[in-house]
């Protein structure tokens, strides 16, 4: 049975017409202890389906591909562009229930029709120096996790020091027990600076600036 | 494992107001009274903008709405949706992630925003709504995200066979309750007072088995290490204090009107909502206030609208009496 429902796809299919370029989307799944691979695969084989700009490979996490890419739970989506360049844009566990919005808008952004930003953020943007890393935690119930997590995949897309992951954190508990996530969307930015709810880009900014 | 989807991006992408342009109206605000109000006003012939931080509002946060009229029941969030792709049909610009910071009265009423960007308007409409209201009490701030939470949607499942309690009597309260109850092993509600939820609500909630309810009974403090583990609760009966074991605390106790920005231009009542006639219009001419930020007595999805479609109506006519 199809995951996604017919009126869905038709409404995703028009969201589509957005993407400007193709997207390499990479799934990587490991075949035991992985209680979400399945699902998550057919997921996004259902979704890359809709539009001919979305391609889909899936690896194993044995795979070497899969350690390039640098994932360390499973499984992970991996979103790199027409050139197969890596943003540092992923989505560990299934991007399902409200996720599915920030799923669509990484698509949208990697493809390169993101929204523009206005100069002196875009300014901000491109000052990042130093790596950050961006954790968002979410729960697939989380009506603003969305936009959370769209706001640090849209940094990580525009300034190559910046990557960025969604964790959902029912899959991963061991890692949100570690980050003690009990509110949602939590952002832990380089480990020890930490976010709550769905921040304005300015916060995240403030943040970044201040490490 | 059950997968569902809850889809809101549109298919388009909205205009963005524009900081250089003087509009007719421009609506601070993008929950059901802004959306509505914009609606309205866009009808009219106005040339209007929406400024919001986030569209959709605090209806957001509500799982499922069954008190919308031709909506027997649909998500909080569905139902934002279907608003705002109602407005987007008429073409309204709305740009989120809008902080206000000032409002001047000037030639024109001014807009002042956070990353200090100046919007005008003959007439403005502020739909702003309201922020969670908090308990107040000690812990409540040290463990916000760390047990603490407002959002029993988003943070309920981080909480699969747990302890947890909701702290409130309305509507809000019991619904989260009810939603809580599926998730966790036992839930405990706490009110200070009397229940002031929807007999509907109440009538399944007594059909729950897990629910705990203490009534007449405040908390007095939340405890912890890295995260709460407990409160105290005091009776007001017996006056006694008790320490109950909790792994996480839904505070739904209401909301308190957004009204930061104004800063003594615009009179409030003694709640800090804003004072507005029975057309909307606040104590400054030319500005109308619509929805939860508003002095009317019913927080109800369906009464913010229509506040914001009146405030709209009454903008539109102060502008065609060329009182701007």
């Amino acid at each position: 049975m199809a995951m996604i429902d017919d009126n869905s796809k038709n409404q995703i299919k028009t969201i589509f017409e957005q993407l400007k370029e193709q997207v390499n989307v990479v799934l990587i799944v490991k075949k035991e202890e992985c209680e979400t691979c399945s699902d998550t695969q057919t997921f996004v084989t259902e979704m890359t389906d809709l539009h001919e700009k979305l391609v889909l490979e899936v690896l194993d996490e044995s795979d070497d591909k899969a350690k390039e890419l640098g994932v360390t739970m499973y499984p992970a989506i991996v979103l790199l562009d027409k050139d197969n360049k890596d943003y540092g844009i992923k989505f560990y566990g299934i991007p399902a229930g409200h996720e599915i919005n920030s799923f669509i808008m990484g698509l949208i952004e990697v493809s390169g029709a993101g929204e523009v930003l206005p100069d002196d953020v875009i300014a901000r943007i491109e000052k990042i120096n130093k790596p950050i890393d961006i954790k968002v935690f979410i729960t697939l119930s989380c009506p603003h996790c969305p936009g959370a997590v769209a706001k640090a995949h849209k940094l990580a897309f525009m300034n190559k020091n910046v990557n960025a992951q969604m964790i959902e954190a029912n899959t991963f508990n061991e890692i949100s027990t570690k980050y003690n996530v009990s509110g949602v969307p939590k952002i832990v930015i380089n480990e020890d600076t930490e976010l709550l709810g769905d921040q304005p880009l300015d916060a995240f900014l403030n943040s970044i600036e201040g490490l | 494992m059950a997968i569902d989807f809850s889809l809101n991006i549109g298919a388009t992408k909205s205009k963005r107001v524009e900081s250089d342009k003087l509009y007719d109206t421009l609506i601070i605000g993008g929950g059901p009274a802004g959306l509505n109000a914009a609606l309205y006003a866009k009808r009219k012939g106005l040339q209007v903008g929406i400024l919001t931080q986030k569209v959709g509002g605090q209806v957001l946060d509500t799982k499922i709405v069954e008190n919308y009229l031709g909506y027997s029941k649909i998500t909080g969030e569905e139902l934002m949706k279907e608003f705002e792709d109602h407005v987007k049909e008429y073409d309204v610009p709305i740009t989120d992630e809008i902080q206000v910071k000032k409002i001047e009265c000037k030639e024109y009423k001014e807009i002042h925003t956070a990353n200090n960007k100046i919007y005008k308007a003959k007439t403005i409409i502020i739909a702003t709504g309201s922020l969670p209201r908090m308990l107040d009490i000690p812990g409540e701030k040290e463990f916000y995200g760390k047990g603490v939470s407002y959002c029993a949607i988003c943070d309920g499942s981080l909480y699969q066979d747990g302890i947890v309690m909701v702290v409130g009597g309305g509507n809000a309260a019991i619904g989260s309750a009810i939603d809580l109850s599926r998730i966790a092993k036992k839930v405990m509600i706490v009110h200070r007072s009397k229940f002031r939820a929807d007999q509907i609500l109440m009538d399944r909630l007594s059909e729950l088995e897990n629910v705990e309810i203490y009534l007449g009974t405040v908390i007095n403090e939340i405890k912890g290490q890295s995260r709460m583990t407990h409160v105290i609760t005091f009776d007001k009966d017996s006056g006694k204090e008790k320490s109950i074991d909790v792994e996480g605390i839904f505070i739904e106790i209401g909301h308190i009107p957004r009204t930061e920005c104004l800063q003594g231009l615009i009179e409030l009542d003694d709640k800090g909502e804003i004072i507005i006639d029975a057309n909307g219009e606040t104590s400054e001419p030319g500005i109308f206030a619509a929805g939860d930020v508003a002095n009317v007595k019913y927080k109800q999805i369906i009464i913010a609208a229509a506040e914001g479609a009146k405030a709209a109506l009454s903008a539109t006519e102060y502008i065609n009496k060329g009182k701007h």
